[in-house]
């Protein structure tokens, strides 16, 4: 089991890119889910849209959410305040990280095995891995 | 008067009707700083809290505001939909299972929802957000609810103080959201935000008045 990753964007086709691009270079065994946009397919985003998400990346070993900005932090952060109201909820963490690289380095940690806190981590030192 | 169920839906009522009212407005004030959905997007979260009242039949004012939150977190799609819903939520757990609110619990509830916004946004004041509108308005709120005033008076208060904070986001810079990337371009306009917020609040005290 590995851990799954969701990709939150206000464009369904920012989440669904990053989502195969983050999936090629991690291969097969990580769970990577897109969650782009609005329940009718508008920019934006969706609680439901995310938990569904949350709810199928999980294999039990925890979902590492990720997020482009604005509405897409605060839908999830409010997701992560629903969660704590259920039984049987995911463990859910939310990466402070930039989008595509992060998630990048999200999943191909996550396709090594390691745990929850150590791919946000990884997802969130993506910040300082300079291209200049 | 008290803040009842019946008053509770009364005002979520016209609330949609206000903001559907003034989408136009709204969307040209969120197209000046904003992505230009605000009044669109509101409408949307707004009629979605009327449709889980129907569907809920809450029995207490609080559960009335529960459910209208939970509406609108589900339909509204921007980064008002999460505010907005949070916030009418802890509101309505404020109440707590009180049938009959008075202007103190009502003060508390606005306060809840304020904090709440507060917490999830991480906006202060002078950020030029509805935090802005809210803040004067709880404040103004609970001011006349502590001199024993009513649920109307104090709504009033409320409203009256809320415009005035919309009207002193103009000359603000936006360090929140969309708007703050605009860095100075962004002052000399309302903030979508606190206007929608205004006119939910004339809303309340119309419907107690």
């Amino acid at each position: 089991m590995t851990v799954g990753i969701v990709l939150v964007s206000h464009s369904p086709a920012v989440a669904s890119s990053v989502a195969e691009l983050a999936a090629e270079l991690a291969g097969p065994s990580v769970a990577i889910r897109a969650a782009g946009g609005t329940d009718d397919g508008r920019f934006g985003t969706s609680i439901e849209l995310i938990s569904a998400a949350v709810r199928s990346a999980d294999s039990g070993d925890g979902v590492c959410v990720l997020m482009d900005m604005g509405s897409s932090v605060l839908t999830s952060k409010t997701l992560l305040e629903d969660l704590e109201d259920e039984d049987d909820a995911p463990v859910v963490r939310l990466a402070d990280a930039p989008f595509a690289e992060g998630a990048v380095a999200a999943a191909v940690l996550a396709s090594t095995g390691q745990d929850l806190d150590a791919v946000v981590t990884s997802a969130e030192h993506a910040w300082s891995m300079r291209k200049l | 008067m008290a803040f009842d169920t019946t008053t509770a839906t009364a005002w979520i009522t016209a609330a949609e009707a206000v903001v559907k009212a003034n989408e136009a407005r709204l969307t040209g004030l969120d197209a000046a700083i904003g992505d230009g959905d605000h009044g669109a997007n509101m409408a949307r979260g707004l009629t979605a809290a009327l449709a889980n009242i129907a569907e809920k039949e809450p029995a207490t004012p609080g559960d009335v505001l529960v459910a209208a939150g939970r509406g609108i977190v589900a339909k509204t799609g921007g980064a008002s939909g999460p505010l907005y819903g949070t916030a009418f939520r802890r509101a309505g757990k404020a109440l707590g299972d009180t049938t009959d609110a008075d202007a103190a619990q009502v003060g508390e509830a606005l306060e809840a929802a304020l904090t709440a916004i507060k917490e999830l946004g991480g906006a202060a004041e002078g950020d030029k957000t509805m935090v802005d509108a809210l803040t004067p308005a709880v404040a103004a709120f609970q001011a006349v609810a502590g001199d024993g005033g009513t649920v109307a008076a104090a709504a009033q208060a409320g409203a009256d103080a809320a415009e005035a904070g919309l009207a002193a986001t103009v000359p603000l810079q936006a360090r929140k959201g969309r708007a703050s990337y605009l860095g100075p371009r962004s002052v000399g306009h309302e903030d979508p935000g606190a206007a929608s917020l205004a006119l939910i609040l004339r809303a309340l005290a119309e419907v107690t008045a």
